[in-house]
């Protein structure tokens, strides 16, 4: 199957520049890869700019209600596990609103792929902050600046258990593509946050790894079984010290060439190196100043945790066919006949 | 000879009562009696022992012509000091200068009240607030009253003094001595109910012995008692009538609901999907349905209100059926999905066993409060179909019924229990899946395959119905509005007033598949009886069913609240005065007036979180001029 297979019939309004427009187009190059037939495909959305992407694939698609789009997908797959299901959430509709219902579905490990826009503001009511933006953040709710500390996304789905979490950035596309096909791959609740750049009104917002030049240095691309190695003359690599004094592991940037130099594990079941890595380069951007920061770590994209767990919609049926095998009364008549009567 | 009777076993939330009454009940359904029960709980699990606040009550009416639980009981049955109380003094148990009276005592001034003498103690009477040491003369029991004085505490310790039992596993059994006192009061036979027992702790096998021998022994203290105290002999009843001959068991309403969910399933060939949150009074929905994974049934407990509805959303938008089950305050949390479902035109049944409101309110008590919310309360113009049960038995067709207009309609269903409908027990003739009315759930044409799109309708005005994984059907449903023709997000004005209208329309035509309204005629058919219409909807149906009786006037019962039956004006017009009795301040009434304007409607309403008292119906038609 091609791209173009996935594609409706509708005109895509995503603004001019929106990020948005990236992620739809690797989306429809992710499906075409994956290969499953469209018409067993539901997309389902809540509200908000990311949430309009259900209009643009050619699958079953349902744009609902605010923050509810967890909640709905969590019913699609639960009823129907033969169906495969995405997600499609952005940094308010999944991390304000719909926090609750997204720290559930990862906590049951429903079989979804979530494509999660984090552009840290909201864009379709005009400008206000979201759950992600930087302390101190000026927007229209917000003339002074924000006093609230900023969600990490990566945080929030490992602690809720989560077994899959990648990161891509809107204009990588290859990465980005790869990201998605591998969320397919994985059974359970597998997050994509999505950095995509809100042209409007957050603009540049991840400049500092937009720019090709700039994102060879402060990111790398974790794969699983290759070296961490970063910076545009492929010349740095990361490595875990141990504080002798706290304990508290810490990652650090050592020579490519040091013995030290980690290779990416995203099957480990402990998830304490992949918080450190999904960490990285967060304290650059969780507040607005940040003249302070000194740590050069670069953020990492990539798929960062890949673990199997039983999911939510595989056990739930199971049971119910266990519990019907060696069930008396499989019919209405049947189960009537067992009650107490005269 | 009684034609029925009504007993109220009285005592601590952890005394069995609930039990109790309900193995007594079920044991008069068994002899052939109707029966209509009452539970009466406090909203704590385990208030404070002793206390007025954790007395906890069940009442049964059993007999012939049984239409509520009774207004008032004929037999007491109080555990301890604090039921005495309750029982007593009613809704005035907290006033210290309050004495028994006809106007809000539980029992009639010649009813029997079986005591435990044991449970009467200094500590039991500070703990229950009494002020001196004679309870019966502090609450100025009349003299009429039959008091019964037995040593429950005592006699049960002593049945079971071989059993080695603990003191504490001992106490347990107080209830069946009790039980086993009434079945002898009533003479029913003790092998019914011993049998009874052994289903009942089937489970506890461990249980059965030491519970029969208590029960067996309070009925032999009766014989003993039979010089102080006379039986009662109920009528037997008379023999069904054809139609109604058949299997009947004794169900309460929130079973008859999940069961009447289950029969529609299979019915229409659907896989049967909830999505629900614990709460009061709606819970045993998802207990019973949770438990019926041998009906396929995939009950999900999800992580908030809104989510049980969303993910019964989800599993409607893949083609199931799709139910969720709340309350009150949950029917607020989830009107946004439901509307949702209206905009997205999708089947889904909402179940709303209404308790007392607003807010938390009360969580154990009953009332009719939720209509406004159910007709009206979402935002925008979001038509729904509205149902309300009007019997702990018909809670099972209304359920099934709410299943089929919302499969073959496309649209959600709304339906109203209550409290007193939930937990209260009725006897259910049991129908086979034969016999039930065909649901056809709306589908789509095979000649839209690859021109489909979710706005396409049927002559009734029905979208059609296609669902992932049908190849060739792939569309976009949305919350948005929806271009008439393509289905595509449109904020055109005049296709959204067409939508509005499209919508409104097709919940309205479903009147065209539902029966007309009929009257409960005056018993006899007296000639006034064109006087006075009492008028109710949902669960009242027995109280104003009992109170009708005795007015000699004549009853409509509304189970189709919107869209309502077609001939509704027609029938109603035929009447002088309309009253509109109901548990609130006079939603229906309000409802009635806004639909049908110009007709003289009256109101009587009661808002006490209690079911009517039939006696204060009769009383307000009577002394009321119209």
């Amino acid at each position: 199957m091609e791209a173009q297979d996935f594609k409706s019939d509708q005109y895509v309004r995503f603004c001019p520049g929106c990020g948005d427009h990236a992620i739809c187009m690797s989306l429809q190059k992710a499906m075409a890869q994956i290969g499953i037939a469209p018409h067993n495909i539901a997309v389902i959305s809540g509200i908000g700019c990311s949430s309009r992407m259900p209009h643009y694939l050619n699958a079953y698609g349902f744009n609902t209600i605010h923050g509810r789009g967890g909640a709905v997908a969590t019913g699609v797959k639960t009823s129907h596990p033969e169906l495969t299901v995405w997600q499609m959430s952005g940094d308010g509709d999944c991390l304000a609103i719909g926090g609750n219902h997204f720290i559930h579905e990862i906590r049951r490990n429903v079989d979804l792929n979530v494509c999660m826009f984090n552009n840290r503001i909201y864009g379709l009511t005009k400008g206000q902050y979201s759950p992600t933006s930087p302390k101190g953040f000026v927007s229209k709710s917000s003339p002074f600046g924000t006093v609230e500390r900023p969600f990490i996304p990566a945080e929030l789905v490992l602690g809720a258990r989560g077994t899959f979490f990648a990161r891509t950035l809107d204009v990588d596309m290859p990465t980005t593509v790869d990201c998605l096909v591998a969320a397919q791959q994985h059974k359970g609740c597998s997050i994509v946050e999505c950095l995509v750049n809100c042209v409007i009104f957050n603009n540049g917002t991840h400049a500092w790894i937009a720019d090709r030049e700039q994102r060879a240095e402060h990111s790398i691309v974790l794969k699983h079984g290759e070296k961490m190695i970063f910076g545009k003359d492929k010349d740095k690599g990361l490595a875990v010290e141990i504080d002798p004094q706290t304990f508290v592991p810490r990652i650090i940037i050592v020579a490519a060439d040091d013995p030290r130099v980690l290779t990416h594990d995203a099957h480990q079941q402990d998830p304490t190196l992949h918080r450190l890595l999904a960490l990285m380069g967060q304290n650059r951007i969780e507040r607005v100043n940040t003249e302070d920061v000194t740590d050069e770590l670069p953020i990492a994209l990539g798929v960062i945790r890949n673990v199997e767990a039983e999911t939510y919609d595989e056990a739930v049926n199971r049971q119910i066919a266990d519990v019907r095998a060696k069930a008396k009364a499989k019919t209405f008549d049947e189960l009537t006949a067992t009650l107490e009567q005269w | 000879m009684r034609k029925n009777v009504v007993v109220r076993f009285c005592g601590d939330s952890g005394d069995g009562m609930q039990l109790t009454g309900n193995l007594f009940a079920q044991l008069g359904a068994e002899l052939g009696h109707e029966i209509s029960t009452l539970p009466d709980f406090p909203a704590e699990i385990r208030a404070p022992q002793g206390t007025l606040g954790g007395v906890s009550g069940f009442q049964v009416e059993l007999g012939a012509e049984v239409y509520t639980p009774g207004d008032k009981a004929d037999v007491i049955v109080a555990m301890n000091a604090a039921a005495l109380k309750v029982c007593t003094l009613g809704s005035h148990f907290n006033h210290p200068q309050a004495h028994f009276d006809e106007d809000f005592s539980l029992y009639h001034r010649h009813a029997v009240v079986i005591v435990d003498t044991d449970a009467l103690g200094e500590k039991d009477l500070e703990k229950a607030q009494y002020h001196t040491d004679n309870p019966f003369t502090e609450l100025g029991i009349p003299e009429s009253v039959q008091i019964v004085p037995v040593a429950l505490t005592t006699l049960t310790k002593e049945a079971l003094k071989d059993s080695g039992l603990d003191n504490k596993s001992m106490l347990k059994s107080r209830n069946m001595f009790a039980l086993g006192l009434v079945c002898w009061l009533f003479d029913q036979p003790m092998d019914k109910a011993i049998h009874l027992l052994e289903d009942k702790f089937k489970k506890k096998p461990a249980l059965v012995a030491p519970n029969t021998k208590v029960m067996v022994d309070g009925y032999n203290y009766g014989q003993n008692l039979a010089l102080s105290v006379n039986q009662i002999r109920l009528e037997s009843c008379p023999q069904p009538s054809q139609e109604c001959k058949g299997a009947y068991t004794s169900i309460a309403g929130n079973k008859a609901t999940a069961w009447g969910l289950i029969a529609a399933a299979e019915k229409a060939g659907k896989r049967l999907f909830l999505g629900s949150y614990p709460i009061t009074p709606a819970t045993d929905i998802l207990h019973e349905l949770a438990a019926r994974k041998d009906m396929n049934v995939m009950a999900v407990q999800a992580e908030d209100e809104i989510a049980g509805v969303c993910t019964a959303v989800g599993a409607a938008f893949a083609g199931d059926l799709a139910c969720t089950s709340t309350s009150g305050p949950g029917l607020s949390l989830k009107s946004e999905a439901i509307g949702l479902a209206v905009m997205a035109e999708l089947p889904l049944v909402v179940i709303d066993v209404q308790r007392g409101g607003p807010s938390t309110g009360l969580p154990t008590k009953t009332e009719q409060t939720d209509l406004m919310q159910a007709i009206y309360g979402r935002n925008g113009e979001c038509p729904a179909v509205v149902l309300a049960a009007s019997s702990s038995a018909n809670c099972f067709d209304f359920a099934y019924e709410a299943c089929k207009i919302a499969l073959e309609n496309m649209t959600p269903v709304i339906l109203l229990t209550d409290t007193y409908l939930a937990n209260g027990t009725a006897l259910w003739r049991i129908p086979k899946l034969a016999e039930l009315p065909e649901i056809k759930p709306q589908s789509v044409p095979e000649e839209l395959k690859g021109k489909y799109n979710p706005a396409l309708r049927d002559e009734r005005g029905v979208r059609y119905w296609a669902f992932p994984g049908m190849e060739g059907y792939q569309h976009r449903n949305i919350g948005l509005e929806r271009d008439a023709e393509r289905g595509t997000i449109s904020t055109n004005p005049e296709n959204h007033e067409q939508m509005v209208l499209a919508r409104k329309r097709k919940v309205e035509q479903v009147a065209d598949q539902i029966p007309e309204l009929k009257v409960i005629e005056a018993k006899g058919g007296k000639a006034a009886a064109k006087d006075v219409l009492l008028v109710g909807w949902g669960s009242t149906e027995g109280h104003l069913h009992a109170a009708a009786n005795e007015l000699g006037c004549d009853l409509a019962q509304f189970n189709y609240i919107h869209p309502l039956p077609k001939n509704t004006r027609e029938v109603l017009s035929q009447y002088k005065r309309i009253i509109v009795c109901e548990l609130n301040t006079g939603q229906f009434a309000a409802y009635l007036r806004s639909q049908l304007p110009g007709l003289p409607i009256e109101q009587y309403n009661e808002v006490q979180g209690q079911p009517f008292a039939v006696e204060r119906i009769v009383h307000f038609v009577k002394s009321s001029v119209g």
